[in-house]
């Protein structure tokens, strides 16, 4: 309460958040209008009222990389039967581009393995109930040299060898280093503030929390060379031991 | 099949030309024919530290450039059998070296050598790249002190990412690491890194550790790679490495102050 009060007495007008939502996705295998007008409005028609006001994403991982997709039309028709394209998460270059013209951002893809595409069974738009951004975990078994910049998009990364002096590490969630981390690790950098930092020996020049950061003057303390974790607390860094 | 082993380090001055030397003689001297080819274009210094400087005609960029074949630029070790130096050219410049290029002179190589060693240039740029491409093995030279280590550990990071086994996916480049100038006496006093601290920050396997010797310049400024100085420490160190380098497994040695008595170093504890 105290916050909130705090929040509409202060000078500043909003504050950037970094969430997660559960979306609907509407994956796409190919387009064209009449067979979407018609797929559409007979998935429609089962439930008008759930699709009312509902933002979808629009997945292009099923979808030829070839395939021509008029996202403006296809944003119309969507719009008609009361679903708001937001997003394409994945895609081919020029999809992704024409998909920017229409005014959809992109979304990095789900997986790289679902990218292959495949032979709809039922070629109709199909509405699925997933989370967005989706996880996409990252694992790395080889020590990142100085230099060297590994980042997870949409997920955590688990670092399992040293992060060397001079290499940075990055991740939209959280960030898990089984060795010393020596170099710049930098968890929720899509603004995710519960993100957080886990290493086994805290040797870092940088650690950030969603722009939160704590240098290496400032990690010098009792906890230096230990296992600890970090994680926010307001907007303070926080580190304690593991 | 020829191995090629890429001698590199980043930083300048940490020894990788002496490394080369010593290295390549000491695998021709174990039987092995071996070249050792300088990558240094426009900075020529193998053939002044082989001492066979007098006797440089065509260099490994005229063999590119198809204006000589291998056999007019390669020089014959006069010391060791079975050893060949393939000069850089001193009045050009790195991009004068190409893939293509240096692919075809080490396949040409490739044919009647075991070790074809790669004395790389300093820095992450052409010349070290272009010495590194091709290589099974890399033998990384670091001097015991912290800008050596961050700089080995970059070169490292290229090794596993810019290499033609990295590209084709293969086993990657085999990393050695070589600690040279290593002096225990100021690792004792709390002066120079000592040798567990580099392998817990490079998290590489030791091939060997070469002390700081007086050896080393006067070998190189005679032209003698400093393997050949057998009563010298550093030849000694040198000798273990290239033993250890053909699988033999050696005891590492120097790594403490020569003060505690000839007991203590007899039992050669760390």
């Amino acid at each position: 309460m105290q916050d909130t009060e705090a929040a509409l007495d202060s000078e500043v007008c909003f504050k950037l958040k970094g969430s997660r939502i559960t979306m609907t996705i509407l994956e796409l295998y190919r387009y064209d209008y009449q067979s979407f007008n018609d797929a559409l409005s007979a998935t429609i028609s089962n439930a008008p009222d759930f699709f009312r006001q509902t933002p979808v994403v629009l997945s292009l991982e099923r979808c030829p990389a070839s395939a021509h997709v008029d996202f403006i039309e296809l944003g119309e028709l969507c719009r008609e039967y009361g679903m708001i394209p937001v997003a394409v998460r994945g895609g081919s270059e020029q999809q992704i581009v024409a998909a920017n013209v229409a005014g959809l951002p992109s979304l990095p893809p789900a997986s790289v393995s679902s990218r292959a595409p495949e032979p709809a069974a039922e070629p109709a738009p199909v509405a699925e109930e997933i989370s967005v951004p989706v996880s996409a975990n990252r694992v790395i078994t080889q020590p990142v040299r100085s230099g060297q910049q590994v980042y997870a998009p949409g997920g955590d990364l688990v670092v399992l060898a040293p992060v060397s002096a001079g290499a940075e590490i990055l991740a939209d969630g959280n960030i898990h280093v089984y060795a010393p981390l020596r170099g710049r690790a930098l968890a929720g950098v899509q603004g995710d503030a519960s993100a957080r930092i886990f290493c086994q020996s805290l040797e870092a020049e940088l650690i950030s929390i969603a722009g939160n950061y704590k240098v290496n003057e400032d990690l010098q303390g009792a906890l230096w060379k230990q296992a600890i974790k970090a994680e926010l607390e307001g907007d303070q860094l926080f580190i304690s031991p593991l | 099949m020829a191995e090629i082993i890429v001698v590199t380090s980043g930083k300048g001055g940490v020894g990788k030309t002496t490394t080369s030397a010593a290295i390549g003689t000491g695998l021709a001297l174990k039987g092995h024919k071996t070249v050792i080819i300088d990558f240094d274009v426009g900075l020529r210094n193998l053939d002044l530290i082989m001492g066979c400087e007098r006797r440089v005609v065509y260099d490994f960029v005229n063999v590119i450039n198809g204006e000589a074949n291998l056999n007019q630029a390669l020089i014959k070790d006069k010391r060791v059998d079975k050893l060949n130096i393939l000069p850089a050219s001193q009045t050009r410049d790195k991009d004068a070296l190409t893939l293509e290029g240096v692919q075809k002179v080490l396949d040409e190589l490739k044919k009647t050598h075991d070790f074809i060693v790669c004395d790389s240039p300093a820095g992450i740029e052409k010349g070290a790249h272009m010495a590194m491409y091709f290589a099974d093995r890399a033998l990384v030279v670091t001097n015991p002190e912290v800008s050596s280590v961050r700089d080995s550990d970059r070169i490292l990071g290229i090794l596993q990412s810019k290499t033609l086994r990295a590209e084709k996916g293969e086993e990657p480049v085999t990393e050695h690491l070589l600690l040279t100038r290593y002096s225990p006496d100021r690792v004792e006093r709390g002066e120079m890194l000592g040798v567990k601290d580099v392998e817990e920050i490079l998290s590489i396997p030791l091939l060997g550790v070469i002390p700081e010797s007086k050896a080393v310049l006067s070998a190189s400024n005679q032209g003698q790679p400093v393997i050949l100085d057998t009563e010298t420490d550093a030849g000694q160190a040198y000798d273990d490495a290239v033993r250890r380098l053909l699988g033999e497994d050696v005891e590492h040695r120097f790594l403490n102050s020569a003060k505690k008595g000839l007991f203590s170093r007899m039992f050669g504890g760390r």
